[in-house]
């Protein structure tokens, strides 16, 4: 298969599901590395991943996924050993779970102190959760304004399905 | 709390009888402080909602920085609290808070790909004790440090415990029930726990037996650093202990494998030590002592890294005996005291000039001189 900006051989391949419809990308390490997506780990943790990856290439996990939140994928997570957002706890979770066992002699939960917000008789958990949302949400609309204002048309788009996603009405929105 | 710039005095031209300030770690008080200098907890907290450093832009820096720091002046942490903004802070003043270890590098630096310099950020710590340092906006938004001379991991993270406590309690941190503190790297994950003690262990160098304590360590999976942190070299016979695993271990697990594990058994080594060489080897350790002595009461010109080795052996020769002191426990903090003098952005505040290496090294070897030099 042919990369999509090049005529060269695709290598890299994602899938990402967008408001129920599914978008495919094709890209040779050249036009993937430009799009921010690695081929070949380094960093701190790097050898580790590069043995997770290894197992994890072979099963459909491997498919480039990206933070719904940051958009740091998880290629760009093993080239620097840096996650770009508490979500991608929660979106590499499969991948990161059994790395974070790995690097810490085989802990598999959290034990130890617990955030008063999820520890028994603590503030409702929900409501935290509805005040991160609310500080997602301020962002992503502080975004999209820069990016019209700039005339980044394809990033507002981008900016406008993640709102929707969260299942707001994106301001200049005509529906 | 106070707005920045605050420092603490530097001492008056070097000269005996000043009034020094020295920061807690090298105090030299506290439990088994012959060996360990301070012990150290530091804990790593991020913001629920607001991107890590490496995603989020100048504006998410600026709101990270503003939550924390109003938590931070708002919280009642301790009695007096300095605030020193970092953004745009002269490299002397930020040299000089490395130095003191309360910032990182990292933090001084500033996160390039968030304007390096400018990069919104800083730190707060209690004055004039610097028992407390919470760095804003470092790898994570959070990372609170809690110092106590001597061996004291129990109160240090009592300590830390508490201020983090009163924190969250203004404040939203990101936390997963599975994962629990979320951190920017993993390798913080769980408790954002680490605890470390800094040691002193020049009589193991002395008898080669540091490699099998740096080995024995590495089995524990502890990690074994020089005086400055991750990445350095042990200067000074100066090492850091401390845990590597921070999730799936409880904060009382990694309390008692260190402190009443690990910590008490290298104590322990390092006395054998300094014993074995007092019994078998004293004219060589009595050669080394004095050697060093000669170079710091001699010597024209200094690197920080040679005073930073002969300050060294001259402690150790205090604490086995080997030099008469009148007062022994004076002379360590003389030595604790020119370790930190002898750094770069010290020496130029005790100066009051910049200087250029050349000047330095200089410098360095006179203020040493007027301390230790018997003419």
């Amino acid at each position: 298969m042919k990369c999509d900006h090049c005529d060269n051989e695709a290598t890299v391949h994602e899938v990402t599901v967008r408001n129920g419809k599914k978008v495919e990308r094709h890209l040779c390490e050249v036009h993937a590395a430009e799009a921010g997506i690695a081929v070949q780990p380094a960093g701190q943790m790097g050898e580790l991943i590069k043995q997770h990856m290894a197992a994890l290439t072979q099963s459909a996990a491997a498919k480039v996924t990206a933070c719904p939140t940051c958009r740091t994928t998880f290629a760009e997570f093993k080239q620097h050993g840096i996650l770009g957002c508490a979500d991608c706890y929660k979106a590499f979770a499969r991948q990161l779970g059994p790395l974070i066992e790995r690097a810490h002699e085989g802990g598999v939960k959290h034990r130890g102190k617990v955030c008063k917000v999820h520890g028994e008789g603590a503030a409702d958990a929900a409501a935290a959760e509805r005040r991160a949302r609310a500080q997602r949400l301020s962002r992503l609309r502080a975004e999209l304004d820069h990016a019209v204002r700039a005339e980044q048309y394809e990033q507002a788009a981008k900016l406008r399905d993640e709102l929707r996603a969260m299942g707001e009405r994106p301001p200049q929105d005509p529906a | 709390m106070t707005g920045g710039p605050y420092y603490p005095a530097p001492p008056p031209p070097p000269g005996p009888g000043a009034n020094e300030h020295l920061p807690e770690w090298l105090r030299g008080e506290g439990e088994a402080a012959d060996v360990v200098l301070s012990s150290r907890v530091r804990l790593a907290r991020n913001l629920a909602g607001v991107l890590f450093a490496s995603k989020a832009t100048p504006s998410d820096r600026q709101r990270s920085m503003e939550l924390c720091r109003d938590q931070i002046a708002s919280a009642g942490l301790a009695e007096r609290l300095a605030w020193e903004p970092l953004a745009k802070a002269p490299p002397q003043n930020r040299a000089l808070l490395v130095e003191r270890h309360l910032i990182s590098k990292q933090l001084s630096r500033g996160k390039s790909a968030a304007g390096g310099a400018d990069d919104p950020r800083g730190v707060a710590f209690s004055i004039p004790d610097e028992r407390l340092a919470i760095m804003v906006n470092e790898e994570d938004h959070l990372r609170i440090q809690t110092i106590r001379s001597g061996l004291a991991l129990a109160t240090a993270w009592a300590d830390a415990d508490a201020i983090d406590d009163k924190l969250e309690a203004g404040l939203e941190y990101a936390f997963s029930p599975r994962f629990g503190y979320l951190t920017a790297c993993p390798t913080n994950v769980g408790t954002g726990l680490r605890m470390s003690a800094m040691l002193h262990l020049p009589a193991l160098r002395l008898t080669g037996d540091i490699e099998k304590v740096k080995r024995a360590a590495s089995d524990m999976n502890l990690a074994v650093r020089g005086f400055y942190g991750e990445g350095s070299e042990a200067v000074g016979d100066l090492y850091q202990l401390s845990n590597q695993t921070t999730f799936g271990k409880s904060e009382a697990e990694i309390l008692s494998l260190l402190e009443a594990e690990i910590l008490p058994r290298v104590i322990e080594y390092e006395r054998i030590a300094r014993r074995e060489l007092l019994a078998k080897r004293r004219i060589p350790l009595e050669d080394h002592v004095w050697r060093a002595r000669g170079i710091l009461s001699n010597a024209r010109l200094l690197t920080t890294e040679e005073a930073m080795q002969a300050l060294s052996l001259v402690r150790l020769g205090v604490l086995t005996g080997v030099t008469p002191a009148p007062d022994p426990a004076a002379e360590v903090r003389l030595v604790h005291l020119l370790w930190l003098y002898v750094q770069p952005a010290h020496l130029q505040r005790a100066f009051g000039r910049e200087m250029d290496q050349e000047q330095r090294r200089a410098a360095r070897a006179a203020l040493v001189r007027s301390r230790l030099g018997r003419a």
